[in-house]
């Protein structure tokens, strides 16, 4: 069991990246990337966790408490507020998208085709 | 490359990719039993070192702060790519015109517009308390300034765009967008030129535990705050207007 958050987050990953692979929708797919997206926070948090640990917040608590990792809390909270502004740039992309092309099936799209 | 014939090239390389992480993971330290000395050294120094008693702001702001300069600019980027692609196809710029040809959308239920009007205040109170005392308390600029944006959200919500566009005019966010990410880059430089090294904090450290902690970070928090809220209005502003003006509107 104590290797269940890392499994969870390459499961995350790979199930994000199905999603991406066979979507019929640019919108489903920007979700989709956030799922895959979003699997890194689970490794970084699980990597940073500590049992029987406080938040990395001594305020009230003494220095030298049992805590957890800093580093990757603020590497995830920064990259959750980021990744919110990706999304809106691809979401504002397939807006532009449909109304060149009238769709948003990637499969539809000319300019897609490999 | 047909849809069947991608499946199957992705269903090998996931199988492959998935056996990877499986493998690489198994190796790591199990969960609980973190092990990583950067973290632990942080936890032990930086309350003495800079007297913020929030290790996080501080890694952020201080200890990483030149990765949080990138992250910065990542936003930044992606607002102005937004902000570029929709307005390319308004028909003007002029505030007061998008006001005028917008949609009635206003909200008639009186039961939500009283909870939005008892729920705003509160989450902008709570936004600016989350900046103020990142630096003590749980809290900081990212997450402060996307709830103070939240809560003008609240104003749409419960009261319809017009309110919301007169209380968030575009010229507004873009110069408090574009000023949140050159005061931060600004704050960097400053020390630089001065012979010290980026982003070193020139206020001192302060009193640990209070508002006066953290000199310098302070500042960079309420520009991040200034920048996060200014990009997540600017982001809701310009779907928003694609979606109530007729003119532009582009997903019917």
């Amino acid at each position: 069991m104590s290797y269940l958050p890392y499994i969870v987050a390459a499961w995350l990953f790979v199930v994000g990246l199905y999603g991406i692979v066979t979507s019929r929708n640019l919108i489903h797919l920007a979700v989709c990337l956030t799922v895959t997206q979003s699997s890194t926070y689970v490794l970084l948090l699980a990597i940073g966790y500590k049992h029987r640990a406080t938040a990395p917040i001594f305020y009230g608590v003494p220095v030298g408490s049992r805590a957890v990792d800093p580093v990757v809390q603020a590497l995830t909270l920064t990259d959750v507020v980021v990744s919110v502004t990706v999304v809106a740039l691809i979401l504002a992309l397939t807006v532009d998208i449909h109304r060149d092309a009238k769709t948003v099936d990637p499969d539809e799209i000319e300019a897609f085709r490999g | 490359m047909n849809r069947r014939a991608r499946i199957a090239v992705f269903a090998v390389a996931a199988a492959g990719l998935a056996a990877l992480l499986v493998a690489s993971v198994v190796d790591l330290p199990a969960f609980g039993h973190y092990q990583g000395a950067y973290g632990n050294q942080l936890n032990r120094e930086a309350v003495a070192e800079r007297h913020t008693t929030n290790v996080v702001t501080a890694t952020v702001f201080d200890y990483r702060g030149f990765d949080t300069l990138g992250e910065e600019f990542i936003l930044f980027a992606a607002v102005v790519g937004v902000t570029l692609l929709l307005r390319r196809h308004k028909d003007s710029e002029d505030h007061q015109e998008v006001l005028r040809k917008a949609d009635d959308d206003r909200v008639r239920s009186d039961a939500i517009r009283i909870v939005g009007l008892l729920a705003m205040p509160a989450l902008f109170l709570l936004g600016l308390w989350l900046v103020a005392f990142g630096l003590v308390t749980p809290g900081g600029g990212f997450q402060g300034g996307v709830l103070l944006a939240g809560s003008l959200f609240v104003v749409f919500l419960a009261a319809g765009f017009r309110p919301y566009a007169h209380l968030t005019p575009a010229h507004w966010a873009d110069s408090a967008e574009g000023s949140g990410a050159a005061a931060f880059t600004l704050l960097g430089l400053g020390p630089l030129l001065a012979g010290a090294a980026y982003l070193h904090n020139f206020l001192g450290s302060g009193v640990r535990g209070t508002l006066e902690s953290g000199g310098s970070m302070t500042l960079l928090n309420w520009a991040t705050a200034v920048e996060v809220t200014a990009a997540m209005v600017l982001l809701f502003s310009e779907f928003l207007e694609s979606y109530v003006l007729p003119s532009v509107r582009p997903l019917q």
